[in-house]
């Protein structure tokens, strides 16, 4: 097997589903950072974080997914990823193991997953014990902007 | 040294150094049209700053070489490996010149002759079609530019003193003492020249350092800034007087280095212009007219990577308006101007953004010649053409390869010019901008977005969050407590207005703008409301806050893509404690609240864009509304004043309806006699609203029944089939509304005073 057939997930859960992102698109993974709210922004968007001098806006997965908010007392977790246009947060519930896959376990995001979110997958990946979903951060943060603004 | 020398060794070397690459590149793709161009106008602005340098022989070499590259940009000459050998000869004669300019202190550019390679040039220049001679197998390498880095040179500049890096100033104050004469040794052939990589000594004075480094450096103070609160915090609870003292020390040095690395990127714009008055001169004189050069604001910083891409942008405007826009002293006093012309630079800050302007008072811009050029260019065709606005036309001269000089001079006409002025300037994100007035001279008008400038800005709080808005845009805070709020807050049909010194303030209220919740007052606070006096695009408004907190410098930092249509926010900033606060947009929050209509253009793409498409343009138009609820538009650039008069004060002249207006008599036109429409009963106390239109020295006043709007935006104007009273309908703020063709309406109303001029009448 070689290295194009394997690739490293950084893996984390949100709403008790297991996510997966390449590894190598994550900058970083943060606690809970205190944010600026944006009135009239997308809903997705969370907020605005001061990483290290870098405004960074944070994207709410699950509001993203169309997941139910968050409850409860517990924070959310940044996932800082690398795009082209600079970092973005993604706000998910809890941070996971970096996974190793392999291609052959590799498949297209199912037909029973809602459209709404599986337009924002790449596939899944077949795990022994559970399925890992592998988002397209692409499609994630870029149609962000079509979303209508929360007060308009 | 000239300071200005000096400047111009420094970027031409690093333009040099690009050119290499660059015709490496090309020649690996020849047909690569963006490359080209860049190669061009590199070797252009050598040129022509060489000219005002009086630097004769290198002014020759580039203008060989720039002939040349003209060829090879218009397709009429392909890129082969005997013409790239000849160019980069050329490359490396100018860096010869330019050595010898560099040791010489400015006094020579050696004695090395540059014929044979002027002739190759212009040899190839004539036709690559007939090969005067088989071309040499490794390309041509005359021997002219050789000698000057033969090896007995190379160590000349790198004088034995064991010079520290650090004082890099003794490398001007004393050149080195024995800087080899270039033209020494002839050697006979090129082929082991080291590469000329001696650094020169005038681009050792200065470090160049890459801005994303600076970036990085201002943000990584930034972050020391906070943790040196934190660690403040810390030290005061623990009551160490050893500790207290050495905290206040780093206290004092980091807000020193924070000071010290802000200012590394910010420069006056008067450091651009210095530059100008002397090419104006010369220019001036070289073309055999008087300029008088004003300037106002040079003190207006910007940041350093902004400061770079505008300085050629302006450098062709200043050129370009002395060259086509001011005359020459006969034609002046002929139009009964002073024959001395004035180019003035203007430089302020201005809702957030940095504006630029350059007026000169020339003739204009003629949009006959503009068009004419354009379409003989094939740049429009003719059946688009004729359907372009005046303003569209001017945008014209925007387009690549555009140039109405009828000859190419030293100085301009080649058209290189407006393109790369647009070009830079849209790179860091502005826009430009051109106010013609054909016959009294033409304004640029350059807006960039201070995305990296810092601006002072008052910090407020809304419903528990922080704001920040620039200063520029304030006007005054109002602070209005207990019984003065009910007192002074009135309601217009549900909208609040302020009574500011006789006048009403509309009044916005931040948290609602926002779309937030507003914070409720407990039951003991004192009643306070908290006015931000505002101006956006010439009106003001009064934006009601929670809490004004402070005027602090903040660094304008830009939104996420995510939030990049949000046009309330004109970015965001850190504040002191490390959290982020969104940098309000003024004009765009006015927009929002609708204290203003209309977008604004945001974008120099989209009108400069527009000339290639012109079915839905920006227009800028007065709306109102005739015979009731009939909609109207006019173009705003017809209209003179807006008027209010009592109707009482309308006599009767020779049957028409008139009023004294500014000693004269202002014929009226009531639209909806024409119009149709039930004209509203007048009374004689109601007050009548009237449309001044002016043109050719006389005036009619067109009585509409109210004034509904002044708008900016685009929209398809569907054209009348014939010519008459409307120019044709469009609709407007999601309604239908007509569009009125002022001269048709003035003849179709019997009104003789513009049957003459009207036609010829264009609103510029």
């Amino acid at each position: 097997m070689n290295n194009r057939d394997q690739r490293q997930l950084c893996t984390f859960f949100v709403d008790g589903i297991h996510f997966g992102l390449d590894v190598l698109s994550v900058q970083e993974v943060l606690k809970y950072q205190r944010m600026t709210r944006v009135p009239l922004a997308p809903k997705s968007v969370s907020g605005l974080i001061n990483l290290r001098g870098q405004i960074v806006t944070a994207i709410d997965l699950r509001t993203r997914l169309g997941l139910p908010p968050r409850q409860g007392e517990r924070l959310p977790i940044n996932v800082v990823v690398r795009t082209e246009e600079g970092a973005v947060s993604l706000l998910v519930d809890e941070i996971g193991d970096v996974l190793d896959a392999t291609s052959s376990d590799f498949e297209a995001p199912p037909q029973t997953v809602p459209t709404a979110s599986r337009a924002l997958l790449q596939g899944v990946y077949k795990f022994e014990s559970r399925l890992l979903l592998v988002l397209d951060t692409k499609r994630v943060l870029a149609e962000g902007r079509d979303e209508e603004p929360l007060h308009s | 040294m000239d300071e200005i020398v000096r400047d111009f060794l420094v970027e031409s070397h690093e333009g040099l150094d690009k050119l290499d690459r660059d015709f490496v590149e090309l020649e690996k793709n020849p047909d690569d049209a963006p490359r080209l161009n860049d190669i061009f106008r590199c070797i252009h602005t050598i040129k022509g700053t060489c000219g005002f340098l009086g630097l004769g022989k290198l002014e020759s070499v580039a203008h060989a070489g720039e002939s040349l590259l003209s060829r090879m940009r218009d397709g009429s000459l392909k890129l082969n490996p005997e013409i790239t050998s000849a160019l980069l000869s050329l490359v490396d004669a100018v860096r010869a010149i330019m050595g010898n300019i560099e040791s010489s202190d400015g006094a020579s550019e050696g004695d090395a002759d540059y014929t044979a390679l002027i002739a190759k040039l212009q040899r190839l220049m004539e036709g690559a079609a007939k090969p005067a001679a088989p071309p040499p197998p490794d390309g041509p390498m005359p021997e002219v530019m050789v000698p000057v880095y033969s090896a007995a040179n190379v160590p000349a500049p790198a004088p034995p003193a064991p010079a520290p890096v650090v004082a890099p100033a003794p490398a001007i104050a004393a050149p080195p003492p024995a800087p080899a004469p270039p033209e020494v040794p002839r050697h006979p052939q090129g082929g082991g020249a080291p590469e000329p990589h001696q650094e020169s000594a005038v681009s050792e004075s200065s470090i160049r350092v890459d801005v994303g480094l600076l970036d990085k450096l201002m943000n990584l103070v930034g972050e020391l800034v906070l943790a040196r609160n934190q660690v403040l915090q810390v030290s005061s609870r623990q009551g160490d007087t050893a500790l207290t003292a050495s905290m206040q020390r780093l206290n004092l040095i980091v807000t020193e280095l924070q000071e010290s690395v802000m200012k590394t990127r910010m420069q006056p714009i008067g450091n651009v212009w210095s530059k100008f008055p002397r090419i104006t001169r010369d220019l001036a004189l070289a073309v055999g007219k008087q300029v008088r050069i004003e300037m106002e604001g040079k003190e207006t910083e910007l940041d350093k990577t902004i400061i770079e891409a505008i300085k050629d942008p302006l450098t062709h405007i200043v050129r370009n308006s002395i060259d086509h826009g001011v005359e020459g002293p006969e034609e002046r006093i002929a139009a009964k101007k002073s024959p001395e012309g004035c180019l003035s630079l203007r430089a302020y800050h201005e809702g957030g953004q940095v504006n630029i302007e350059i007026t000169d008072d020339g003739r204009g811009i003629d949009p006959a010649r503009v068009l004419a050029k354009a379409v003989q260019k094939g740049l429009v065709t003719p059946e688009v053409a004729a359907r372009m606005s005046e303003r569209e036309v001017v945008g014209l001269i925007f387009l690549p390869g555009f140039s109405t000089a009828e000859k190419v001079t030293n100085i301009s006409g080649r058209g290189v010019g407006m393109d790369v002025v647009r070009s830079n300037i849209e790179r860091i994100g502005g826009m430009v901008d051109i106010q013609n007035r054909v016959g009294r001279g033409t304004t640029i008008k350059i807006k960039i977005p201070l995305t990296l400038a810092i601006i002072p800005a008052l910090v407020v709080t809304t419903s528990g969050d922080r704001y920040a808005l620039p200063q520029a845009s304030l006007l005054e805070l109002v602070r209005l407590e207990g019984d003065a709020v009910r007192r002074n807050i009135e309601f217009v049909q549900g909208a609040p207005v302020y009574r500011l010194r006789g006048n009403l303030l509309p009044l916005v209220y931040l948290s609602q703008a926002l779309g937030v919740p507003a914070t409720v007052p407990g039951d003991h606070d004192e009643v306070v409301v908290n006015i931000v006096v505002v101006e956006a695009d010439g009106r003001s408004f009064g934006l009601v806050v929670d809490t004004i907190n402070d005027t602090e410098e903040i660094v304008v930092k830009p939104l996420g893509k995510q939030l990049k249509g949000l046009n309330v926010y004109a970015g965001a900033t850190i504040m002191g404690d490390g959290q982020v606060a969104l940098i309000l947009d003024v004009l765009g929050l006015a927009v929002r609240a609708g204290v203003l209509t209309g977008g604004r253009v945001r974008n120099a793409v989209e009108a400069a864009q527009g000339a290639v498409q012109p079915s839905a343009q920006r227009h800028s138009m007065l709306l109102f509304t005739v015979g009731g609820s009939r909609r109207i538009a006019m173009p705003l650039t017809t209209v003179a004043r807006l008027e209010e008069f009592r109707s009482a004060q309308v006599e009767l002249a020779g049957g028409a309806e008139v009023v004294q207006y500014r000693g004269r008599l202002l014929p009226l036109l009531p639209l909806s006699n024409l119009l149709g429409g039930h004209a509203p009963e007048r009374r004689p106390e109601d007050p009548l609203q009237v449309v001044v239109y002016s043109a050719n020295g006389s005036s009619v006043g067109l009585v509409v029944d109210e004034i509904v709007d002044i708008i900016e935006d685009s929209f398809v104007i569907h054209r009348a089939r014939s010519r008459g009273i409307l120019a044709g309908s469009a609709v407007i703020q999601e309604k239908v509304t007509d569009i009125l063709d002022i001269p048709g309406a003035i003849s179709a109303a019997g009104l003789t005073l513009f049957e003459e001029n009207a036609e010829r009448e264009v609103p510029s």
